[in-house]
């Protein structure tokens, strides 16, 4: 009976992501829904055509480029948008773990309240500051420092990824500050007896024994900033778009829902690919048996 | 020593007004006697603020928020309550799988999940969009955070009380009342706190899965096209960040108060550190 409930907790949990795999094996006939599975949409995605969209310097032999292009350039913001949150948070969140001792808890909630606050007010505030009459450009103005407003700071992918950047950075924190924390102080004790260095130290004990923290923090990252679709539509502009702006324009402005839910899933499985090798490359279950022991 | 101490803690206060100072931006200006968000700041006024509290439409769009959220919390903190006990008691076969599956929202992009809810609710299940398909999938949302804190305040209780209670005679209701609900009540209410802050300020399937009726983020959204509204964007927007700085606090205040049994590691974190 216990599997029987389990069966039905799952299947209530994963309605809606079932909802979206059968829908994408459906077509879009005009107004019309055509229910005959086929896997039509996902050729459409990969279908090859002999011309080729040539997008930074790649070029795209695709019918319908658009997706894969998007996807791909998703996929390069959202990298370097972990890959600079690690490199922000580590040395926060070894502060919070080694140097913090008094009002530890005050400094997890400061660090927590931005994760808690509405993140539709958070992009907004970038907008604020990069925009043609934002803070940056009027702050400087008024500092004799320019005289006619900066007019790259918004609307393009740079402003998307620092945007990013600022958004997720308190969620890579977390994970990494409970590695840190983990770290048996004997073993930091017995390399600095032992001859080493700080440096030494940190980089033979302390790193080695965090990067479980920090393997979950990337994918923490990674994962969800692919598909955002706030801070693409709020602050990258034409240029600044992303997958999660395809996919809402072929659900509501071209009205194609089934190739919408396909490019939802092919997204969100190129993404399962790309963590799972990660995952292996990295070889994250030896390092995770390494720091627990 | 000493020099490396210093270099990171100004890192650490580098890293705080990053991480503060665009979001301080909007109540400093919406305090600013101009329509524009800029600098240099020419005084003080309140008017904005007057402006928002007599614009009607946004008082409903509270009114919905409210609404909603309240609900969504109230029903998911009651379906984690069981949740919980079966996954920390290991009550139910394959556990990881639903604890996985529960947290899903959390590494899901909202956009999936806001489309995905639109073709289950609309599509399928023929219901028309309002409040209760917003409130819906910010059950589905809310239920990560809620399990989370309700399985690591249940890890630390002391399971020979629930044991000493059914020695002595209490049906498993009996002593689910008087031991172990009460017992969890500091992470019952925080996690109410939590699922309705995380409800209230939710954009994205409040967006998609709103009809007719807005709730405040989705308003606030559609405000933002017109830059003459901008200064009741700046003031609402302060008072959002204020009300759910707030809760955070308080709720954070909650759990931890008296939490000293459950020294997991991850019981000091609001969020699960581990759900990959």
């Amino acid at each position: 009976m216990g599997y029987g409930l389990v069966a039905l907790i799952l299947l209530v949990l994963l309605a809606p992501l079932i909802a979206l795999v059968v829908l994408s094996f459906w077509t879009q006939q005009g107004f019309a829904i055509d229910k005959t599975p086929t896997l039509a949409n996902y050729w459409s995605l990969i279908q090859p055509s002999d011309k080729a969209t040539v997008y930074f310097g790649i070029p795209f032999y695709l019918k319908n480029p658009v997706p894969a292009i998007l996807l791909l350039k998703s996929l390069v913001m959202s990298l370097v948008v972990t890959i600079t949150v690690l490199v922000v948070a580590y040395p926060m969140a070894y502060f919070l773990a080694f140097r913090v001792d008094r009002y530890k808890v005050l400094w997890l909630i400061l660090i927590t309240i931005p994760f808690w606050t509405s993140y539709l007010l958070r992009v907004f505030a970038w907008k604020i500051v990069l925009g043609f009459n934002g803070a940056i450009n009027s702050g400087l103005i008024s500092l004799g420092v320019i005289d006619k407003p900066l007019d790259f700071l918004l609307y393009n992918p740079v402003a998307v990824v620092i945007t990013l950047i600022h958004a997720w950075v308190t969620f890579a924190i977390l994970p990494i500050y409970v590695s840190l924390e983990k770290v048996d102080r004997n073993l930091l004790e017995a390399a600095s007896d032992l001859g080493d260095g700080r440096w030494a130290r940190f980089c033979r004990i302390t790193l080695p024994l965090s990067l479980p923290g920090v393997i979950s923090a990337a994918l923490l990252v990674f994962i969800p900033t692919v598909g955002d679709y706030v801070t693409p539509t709020l602050v990258g502009g034409p240029g600044g778009t992303m997958i999660g702006n395809a996919i809402q324009t072929l659900f509501f402005k071209q009205d194609n829902a089934p190739l919408g839910a396909a490019v939802s899933i092919v997204m969100m499985l190129v993404i399962a690919i790309l963590c799972g090798l990660f995952l292996w490359a990295v070889g994250y279950k030896r390092l995770r048996e390494r720091s627990a022991a | 020593m000493k020099r490396r101490y210093s270099l990171l803690t100004i890192y650490a206060a580098f890293f705080l007004v990053f991480l503060y100072a665009p979001t301080v931006l909007l109540p400093l200006f919406s305090f600013n006697d101009n329509t524009f968000a800029v600098f240099p700041l020419k005084g003080f006024t309140l008017r904005h603020y007057e402006a928002m509290a007599g614009n009607i439409a946004m008082i409903d769009a509270l009114i919905n928020s409210l609404v909603v959220g309240t609900i969504a919390s109230v029903l998911t903190t009651a379906m984690s309550i069981p949740l919980a006990i079966g996954l920390t008691r290991r009550l139910l076969p394959a556990s990881g799988l639903v604890l996985s599956t529960i947290m899903l929202p959390l590494v899901v992009p909202s956009i999936v999940f806001a489309v995905a809810f639109l073709i289950l609710l609309v599509r399928i299940m023929n219901i028309e969009l309002s409040l209760l398909t917003i409130t819906m999938a910010h059950i589905f949302l809310c239920l990560p955070f809620s399990v989370m804190v309700l399985m690591s305040r249940l890890d630390g209780l002391d399971p020979s009380l629930e044991e000493a209670s059914s020695d002595l005679g209490e049906t498993t209701l009996g002593t689910f009342r008087r031991i172990t609900l009460p017992l969890i009540i500091p992470g019952v209410i925080s996690s109410l706190l939590m699922c309705f802050i995380t409800s209230f300020d939710e954009f994205v399937l409040a967006f998609f899965l709103s009809g007719t009726q807005p709730t405040l983020p989705v308003f606030l959204y559609g405000q933002l096209r017109f830059p003459n509204k901008l200064p009741s964007v700046l003031a609402l927007g302060s008072l959002i960040l204020v009300a759910s700085t707030v809760l955070v606090v308080l709720s954070e205040f909650i759990r931890r108060r008296d939490s000293a049994g459950s020294k997991s590691d991850t019981a000091d974190l609001p969020i699960p550190a581990n759900v990959t």
